[in-house]
């Protein structure tokens, strides 16, 4: 008998510890309780950990399961990581100030294209600089960039800023594709790579070799977070979270919403930038053909999918829609004997519908927007 | 600048964009009536008119059509445009309805944030128009030629051909069809309620999933006739014409207005003539950067379109 | 608190052990040694999958048909296929490129086909010292990069250009010619050459956008009626040209449209309906496939269970060529791209022999134009000088 009582009463015990568990917040809730030494050495564990990524492919068992086949799993993760960078922006201007940017891209190629005219031989410009001496630049006229498309959309409600943002990138696209300047589909082709040599003389950020690439990008994005978590933190952010919760009311209650968004439109754009710049140094050539409009949207998806509005989310989002599709290269698919690459999109997007049903927050979702979804769920009026 | 090749050209562009002009307004439709009634932009909409396309091409395949089969005889075309007509606004029709009750309606449910509705609709449209591709490899697929081209009337050097007459007129005629059934008929003032206010609307007994599903419908078959006259004008089709035709008809929807029809009339018809000129001044390969151009400049006039969000008010 | 503290370090700690003797071990693939001149590989480098797939693969059987028919001459799998699809974008070939450099039995490279990809995959396989030899990539500029490993087996646009011209000039005698292009590398290359023989014949110029962006043509239609050309030279790929000369066929336009290797496919009549095409002059830096030698257009119908495709025949040849190296003895990398830069070998399709550029030697180039027949296909008509 007193067996018995025990039993039911660790289990009961069990069950609402979990409970607790989850209403205190989950692991996140865990992580921001614990002492700032503590979290910062767990931030120090997961970024070592992130750059011994190139090596996972060891790891007994899983590692071969996680690597890319088709392509080289440093250039995957390179991939990886200016997608990420781009979700990053692209969060800054969606998730926490609420414009629907759909033409990202725009930005992405404005960094690529002046680091390629400023460093490429093929350029009218005949400078030829280095790869380090052309970042500052090409940054600033991206951020220039984002205030020339976040300037005339500022009376613009959400949906008609998308299609203009959508029309920007498409504009820039063929701009980039129809003027001799920037040379269309021929591109430019040895763009310098970043600087650095090793002792015995061979450059660092070689040709053949992706990791050096990867961490680069990967430091980049450090550096990108805790930037963006401070201006969430600071007045800014909170400008951003008012503007995005309600404008008309923030502009009320004294916020300078046309400062902040301007500054969220640059903020991304810089942020677009420094991929573009990322991705030019390491390509060594690039044309108009990669800034597709299909880019914007996948990067808005990734957001979205990974949960808008919080730094997580954003980098979850934009690691899986470049890992996703580069893990399926190289697999035969049995029934038509293609490259599973092929279904990339087809599965894509099945899965952005599948999450988006069961998950509409986004896989790590802001704890704001969990907390607004529960509020709508109350909502007196049902939809159906 | 070109500027005696618009000139002397004049008419044939003009005509010309017409016709394509109408395509497009058929297919913007589907955007503003979903976008009237939701307050939601459906990217899956390029998809139906995807669908579509690819309907009437099978419908004619199953006759032994192709794009170098001889032009049947006066009946036969009528016949087999009528065949091609209703497979496509059927498959479409039943693509935009399954897209709602897939994608939409359960995210209804769980009082989803709008962003989720707009990253669905993505999602959306990525499987159809992915599947589609590798279904058919990525290769084009020609068109029979139903209708010969043939002059109707000569202005100048104006030549209109029986295919853009028809064409122009088709969507004319859908248009006032539309528009009448919205603003006379009681599933219209249904459609018209859930615009104005949908809570309201509910109160006051009308069944807001049919008519969400209604609008749906509408859209499809809107979008299945502009496919079918899409694939008779262009003479092929591929697994993304709905997306580069979508972008057009989308801009061609907001620019009139979105969420009112005869701005999506208006908006198709200026696009497809503007694009003309302006290909013609510029060159063709700034097609697209002027209606983008052109869509931002009127943006910044008038912020809600030219003419305006109506689709809840009593005239559309 | 400092529970938790010690399990960070510690976890840290065990992470870092094992991935730190990951590290250590990461050139831990062992391969077979390879005996005598056989156990390598040859690789095909390209589009396999996506919408440029026809031309790769095109080229890839005709890679693989060699190194079968080697093989079974020699009675065993002597030489390897390997095969890297890049999707033909330059956005993906590095990485695809950087996984075929890391193959260390590859001794040599068939492709890339494409001259974008070209661009962003030859810097790394020059690095690595792998020698390529594209059998389509035409684009002049790809062998001023200064890369000692890159070998291009047909003539390249400077030579299709003034080859298309001159048809047009003194074959089909046409004085008033209007050229438009898709922007594309290829197709801007080829028609501003183009563009520069004719001189005066070209009476009006316009530009598209690139294969499969655009389905409306009316204004370029327009403008070719109106300008009263005979001729319209469309620099470009199949599809486009397809849908323009179908445009033109319904704007009563009687003119004939020329274009060079890229329009070379049956889907250039496949948009436009046969009827529409029949006439169509497209340039090929290859020469017709009746002509090739032995019996190629039967193998590989035989064994594709297709016929033979554009370039099939001369990336036949360019693996035969480095299989012929590697059985003389030229077994690393290295001794495989010396051969390669002084031999002169006869194929099927042409004979070769490459300047210290790359290019192929001036005198073996041909320039063949190509007509579509009533049913769709391309029938040989003449070759033309190209100077």
């Amino acid at each position: 008998m007193t067996t018995e009582a025990t039993g039911s009463t660790s289990a009961q015990q069990a069950a609402p510890d979990k409970k607790k568990w989850k209403s205190n917040g989950g692991a996140r809730g865990w992580y921001s309780r614990q002492s700032p030494l503590v979290r910062g050495v767990l931030a120090v564990v997961f970024a070592g950990l992130a750059f011994l990524l190139p090596y996972v492919g060891e790891v007994p068992l899983i590692g071969p399961q996680i690597v890319t086949q088709g392509i080289d799993w440093p250039s995957a993760l390179f991939n990886i990581s200016y997608y990420v960078l781009l979700a990053l922006g692209l969060n800054v201007v969606v998730g926490f100030a609420g414009l629907l940017d759909l033409g990202y891209v725009g930005f992405f190629a404005v960094g690529a294209y002046t680091t390629a005219l400023l460093s490429s031989p093929d350029s009218v410009l005949k400078t030829e600089w280095g790869w380090l001496a052309t970042v500052p630049i090409a940054l600033a006229v991206a951020m220039l960039s984002g205030l020339i498309l976040g300037w005339p959309t500022l009376r613009l409600r959400g949906d008609y800023l998308a299609i203009v943002t959508l029309g920007f990138a498409e504009i820039i696209r063929i701009v980039a594709t129809s003027t001799e300047t920037l040379r269309g589909d021929r591109g430019f082709s040895d763009i310098p790579h970043p600087p650095g040599e090793f002792a015995d003389g061979k450059p660092i950020f070689g040709v053949a070799d992706a990791v050096p690439y990867y961490w680069l990008g990967l430091g980049v994005i450090i550096l990108v977070i805790l930037g963006v978590r401070n201006l969430d933190r600071s007045r800014v952010g909170r400008s951003w979270l008012a503007i995005r919760e309600d404008e008309e009311a923030a502009e009320i209650m004294g916020v300078r919403t046309i400062k902040y968004k301007l500054w969220a439109f640059a903020i991304g754009a810089f942020i677009g930038g420094l991929g573009g710049v990322m991705f030019a140094g390491q390509q060594g050539f690039m044309n108009s053909q990669t800034f597709v409009l299909q880019f914007s949207i996948l990067v808005l998806a990734g957001v979205v999918m990974g949960g808008s509005g919080n730094i997580a989310g954003a980098i979850l989002g934009g690691a899986l829609i470049s890992y996703i599709p580069d893990r399926l290269r190289g697999i035969q698919d049995p029934i038509w004997h293609t490259d599973l690459f092929g279904f990339r999109f087809a599965i894509f997007g099945a899965v952005i519908i599948a999450i988006m049903i069961f998950r509409p927050q986004g896989l790590i979702p802001s704890r704001r927007r969990a907390m607004e979804l529960k509020d709508r769920a109350k909502e007196v009026a049902p939809i159906e | 600048m070109n500027f005696s090749g618009l000139i002397q050209d004049f008419g044939p562009l003009t005509i010309t964009g017409l016709a394509q002009g109408a395509i497009i307004a058929l297919f913007a439709l589907g955007y503003t009536l979903v976008y009237g009634v939701l307050r939601l932009i459906n990217f899956a909409h390029s998809e139906v008119f995807l669908i579509g396309s690819y309907a009437c091409l099978i419908v004619w395949g199953f006759f032994g059509l192709d794009q170098n089969s001889a032009t049947p005889s006066v009946l036969g075309v009528i016949g087999l445009l009528l065949l091609g007509l209703v497979a496509a606004i059927v498959l479409s029709g039943l693509t935009a309805l399954s897209v709602e009750l897939v994608a939409y309606r359960p995210l209804r449910k769980r009082n989803a944030p709008p962003l989720a509705f707009l990253i669905t609709a993505i999602g959306a449209s990525l499987f159809i128009s992915e599947t589609v591709g590798v279904m058919t490899q990525r290769n084009i697929r020609g068109v029979p030629p139903l209708i010969k081209p043939r002059d109707v009337f000569v202005i100048g050097n104006m030549h209109v051909t029986n295919l853009q007459i028809l064409i122009i007129v088709l969507a004319l005629v859908m248009m006032f069809l539309l528009d009448r059934f919205i603003n006379r008929s009681r599933l219209g003032r249904g459609i018209r309620a859930v615009a104005q206010n949908p809570d309201s609307a509910a109160l006051m007994g009308v069944n807001k999933s049919r008519v969400i599903s209604l609008v749906f419908l509408l859209g499809g078959l809107m979008a299945g006739i502009a496919a079918v006259m899409y694939d008779l004008k262009i003479g092929v089709t591929r697994f993304d014409a709905g997306f580069l035709l979508g972008i057009e008809a989308f801009t061609a929807a907001v620019l009139g207005g979105i969420g009112n029809l005869r701005g999506a009339l208006l908006g198709g018809l200026l696009l497809g003539v503007l694009q003309n000129y302006a290909a013609s001044l510029f060159g063709t390969e700034w097609l697209h950067a002027a209606s983008f151009v052109l869509l931002v400049l009127i943006l910044l006039v008038r912020p809600t379109g030219l003419l305006g969000e109506s689709l809840g008010r009593a005239r559309a | 608190m400092r529970q938790v503290l010690a399990r960070a370090i510690g976890g840290l700690a065990v992470i870092g052990l094992i991935a730190g003797a990951a590290a250590c071990n990461s050139d831990s693939g062992s391969d077979d040694t390879a005996s005598g001149n056989c156990g390598y590989k040859l690789a095909y480098f390209g589009a396999l999958t996506g919408s440029s797939a026809n031309l790769g693969v095109n080229i890839e059987q005709g890679f693989e048909l060699a190194i079968n028919q080697f093989n079974e001459k020699k009675g065993s799998t002597c030489i390897e296929v390997a095969k890297f699809d890049s999707q033909g974008e330059p956005g993906v070939a590095p990485g695809v490129a950087r996984n075929l450099v890391a193959d260390k039995k590859i001794l040599g490279i068939v492709g890339p086909p494409f001259s974008g990809e070209s661009e962003a995959a030859v810097p790394i396989f020059e690095a690595a010292g792998i020698p390529s030899v594209t059998p389509s990539a035409t684009r002049v500029s790809l062998t001023a990069n200064g890369w000692k490993t890159f070998h291009r087996a047909v003539a390249n646009d400077d030579a299709q250009g003034p080859g298309a011209a001159n048809y047009i000039k003194d074959v089909m005698k046409a004085d008033k010619v209007f050229v438009a292009n898709d922007q594309s590398a290829y197709g801007a290359g080829l028609s501003e050459v183009v563009e520069k023989t004719l001189g005066a014949a070209v009476i009006g110029k316009d530009k598209t956008e690139a294969d499969g962006k655009q389905t409306d043509f009316s204004a370029l239609v327009q403008r070719v009626v109106s300008s009263k050309a005979t001729v319209l030279f469309y620099g470009g790929y199949y599809q486009n040209a397809g849908l323009i000369r179908k445009a033109l066929s319904t704007a009563g336009w009687k003119g004939v449209l020329v274009g060079g290797d890229g329009m070379k496919d049956p889907g250039l009549a496949k948009a436009a309906g046969n009827a529409a095409a029949t006439g169509t002059i497209v340039t090929c830096p290859c020469s017709p496939p009746e002509k090739a030698g032995g019996t190629f257009v039967t193998d590989y119908k035989a064994k594709w269970n297709v016929d033979a495709g554009t370039y099939s025949d001369v990336a036949f040849d360019a693996a035969n060529l480095m299989l012929q190296g590697i059985d003389a003895g030229n077994n690393t990398a290295e001794k495989l791209n010396t051969y390669l830069s002084t031999v002169e070998y006869k194929g099927i399709a042409n004979t070769y022999k490459f300047t210290d550029k790359g290019e192929l030697d001036p005198k073996f180039i041909k320039v063949w134009t190509f007509k579509f027949d009533a049913t769709g296909n391309t029938i040989a008509d003449q070759e033309v000088p190209t100077a």
